[in-house]
């Protein structure tokens, strides 16, 4: 069996050679040099060399990163072959354009792309996927550096793929840090896309996707999400997005998602939801948002369950007077009630929207009074006698505690 | 003048009122802080200390104490002792005692306790308008030589501030919510006081909340060092156009 395998390995590794580019030889010379498996090793230098195009199944490696440069005209890497590998590069300066997406690597209908530990700085777009399929993008640094988003692109841009992995890049300074668009059964985790001009994540019509322990911080509008299904968000921090029109997570239209296990921190919004069905919202955790949910009647048969809410400005708005969703067994800072019986549920049931919270959703000005007197005795008098809230946005069984495997996590940042 | 005062003063922290008073601060925020682990849930509470407990105590113990002490600015009076300064050392006597009642009730717990944030400006807006109601304090006093009507015209007062102004601009805010009514907002709270430490607390607390919509025209006046120095300025003028208009009455008042 191992000769068999032996066997069947052989043809690749005999023939595979090793180019080496260094002393003045250019990457293009290389690339049209190698046979298919070859692999090119880079030496530490820069290379001007305006556009390379590899069209079949190479590996590019650079000793110290040497660094490919764009000069601020050309788009740097273009992949069109199957079975590619690029890493230990550094990509800088690469053109700009209207309409053009001018990208460091732009990889179009390819499929076994390795984009694994590359620097790249100053670059339009960061690696651009199109039409492609089972490819990794590993262990990137992406930093963007223009001042306007009109001027930027995104950081790891894929459009119509495919079962891709993209794991612990990190992304700053571009429009969008991470943006999918027909993208599905991909894995997105343990990313950091933080202080980019748009969104940190972005994607439109990606369905049954994975994001798992990313963080996203600080980014311009937060985070964006629409029109897909399937969607399985699970340990993720969403953090520091505020500012006008600001979101932790906006979900629009996405169905049959679960939401779970992650971490909402000083958001204007927490999420906030349009147009969404069936998601389930699991042992989240909300602290110092302005608003922790902000959920519009539009969303139906979603469920929120066995998740924190600290400390937030308002835990849940809405815009309707009737909610078509689950709220229960959720741990809530501004509960009062008792547990008679110790099972840790609380007995008398706790709503979370508040009456000042639903005059400020219609009149935003009325903000000015918030936590005046006035405004107190008006929230009080709406919990003993509710009119104007929605009633049966309520939850029912309000925890007594949260479970905190992870309270650790609610104060702390790394 | 400082004779005076300092007599005054000496008197104040002697009173069995102050010292409770001072006592019952400090109990409240040290416990708030130690029964609730979320420091930021503890601070709400203290804000709702400084912004409801803080006037009503100023106002009401000025105003008592003024009255109660009728018989000694009598006394003073009688003596070659400008009028004037038996008035202010008063004035500057009460301010003193209950900013330090604050200050050790409220101010040494929170710089302890939870430094940074918002307890900085927290410790301002408190000791402005222990300030404020010291000297509306005197208003209502002199307005009136009945003590009943005194310490009823000082409630009026507070309610009026806490209260009753906010109702009046809630029903302003509905009544044009059809107008941009960002700035007319912004004139109106520079007429309450409560109004004004409030935002001032508030952008360092709720900062999220606030991010959002017109929250963001507010964060851009309030929160700018500009904006704090506005606010500071104005509550300042609170503490002092009262005095002016007190002193007016107490140097035409037949006493």
């Amino acid at each position: 069996m191992r000769a068999l395998l032996l066997f069947c390995l052989l043809p690749l590794s005999a023939w595979a050679a090793v180019i080496r580019v260094e002393n003045g030889k250019t990457i293009r010379q290389a690339i049209e040099m190698a046979q298919p498996g070859d692999s090119i090793l880079i030496a530490k230098g820069i290379y001007r060399e305006g556009n390379l195009t590899i069209k079949k199944p190479l590996t590019l490696a650079g000793i110290d990163y040497p660094v490919l440069d764009g000069e601020n005209k050309y788009e740097i890497l273009t992949v069109t072959g199957p079975d590619v590998t690029i890493t230990g590069l550094k990509f800088i300066n690469t053109g700009t354009a209207n309409i053009e997406d001018i990208a460091a690597i732009k990889a179009l209908d390819v499929m076994h792309l390795r984009v694994i530990r590359n620097k790249f700085e100053n670059a339009f777009f960061g690696i651009y996927f199109a039409n492609s399929n089972n490819s990794w993008v590993q262990e990137n640094t992406l930093i963007g550096e223009s001042k306007s988003d009109n001027q930027a692109g995104n950081g790891i841009h894929m459009w119509k793929c495919d079962h891709m992995t993209i794991e612990k890049n990190e992304i700053r300074g571009h429009r969008d840090g991470i943006y999918f668009e027909f993208v599905t059964k991909s894995r997105v985790a343990d990313n950091f896309s933080h202080e980019n001009q748009r969104y940190g994540l972005h994607f439109m019509f990606s369905h049954d996707d994975e994001y798992e322990s990313n963080i996203f911080r600080n980014n311009g509008a937060g985070i964006a999400v629409m029109y897909s299904n399937g969607v399985k968000m699970k340990g993720n921090r969403f953090e520091e997005n505020s500012g006008n029109s600001s979101y932790g997570l906006l979900l629009k239209e996405i169905a049959d998602s679960r939401i779970i296990d992650n971490i909402f921190r000083n958001n204007s919004i927490g999420i906030y939801m349009e147009g969404c069905s069936r998601g389930e919202f699991i042992h989240n955790t909300f602290t110092g948002n302005g608003w922790a949910l902000r959920v519009q009647a539009s969303c139906d048969a979603n469920t929120f369950t066995r998740n924190g809410f600290f400390s937030n400005s308002f835990d849940v708005a809405t815009n309707g007077s009737i909610s078509l969703n689950d709220i229960h067994h959720n741990y809530w800072d501004k509960y009062e009630g008792y547990d008679l019986n110790k099972d840790g549920v609380g007995d008398i049931p706790f709503r979370p929207v508040s009456l000042y919270g639903m005059v400020v959703e219609k009149m935003p000005i009325s903000i000015v009074l918030w936590r005046s007197i006035l405004v107190l005795l008006l929230d009080r008098t709406e919990k003993i006698l509710p009119a104007v809230t929605p009633e049966n946005l309520v939850d029912k069984t309000p925890l007594m505690k949260f479970d905190k495997t992870k309270s650790d996590l609610i104060t702390k940042t790394p | 003048m400082i004779r005076v005062g300092k007599h005054i003063v000496q008197d104040l922290m002697r009173n069995r009122f102050i010292l409770a008073y001072t006592g019952l601060l400090l109990v409240l925020s040290v416990s708030m802080f130690s029964l609730d682990s979320d420091p930021g849930k503890a601070t709400l509470s203290l804000l709702n200390l400084v912004l409801l407990v803080v006037p009503l105590v100023s106002i009401i113990f000025t105003t008592i104490y003024f009255f109660n002490s009728y018989e000694f600015i009598e006394l003073l009076l009688s003596q070659p002792i400008n009028r004037k300064v038996v008035f202010f050392s008063e004035v500057v006597a009460l301010s003193a005692a209950l900013g330090m009642a604050f200050m050790i009730g409220v101010g040494l717990p929170l710089l302890i306790l939870n430094p940074g944030g918002a307890t900085g400006y927290m410790i301002l807006a408190g000791l402005l308008l222990t300030w404020v109601f010291v000297s509306l304090a005197f208003v209502a006093a002199l307005s009136t030589r009945d003590k009943a009507k005194g310490i009823g015209l000082t409630l009026l007062f507070w309610f009026y501030f806490e209260l009753i102004y906010d109702g009046f601009l809630l029903y302003i805010i509905y009544a044009f919510s059809d107008y941009p009514l960002e700035k007319v907002t912004l004139a109106l709270t520079a007429l309450n006081p409560v109004d004004l430490a409030r935002i001032l607390i508030l952008l360092k607390l709720d900062i999220s909340a606030l991010m959002g919509y017109t929250g963001a025209f507010y964060q851009n006046f309030f929160g700018s060092s500009q904006g704090v120095l506005v606010v500071g300025v104005l509550l300042i003028l609170w503490a002092v156009a009262p005095v002016l208009l007190a002193w007016r009455k107490f140097s035409r008042k037949d006493i």
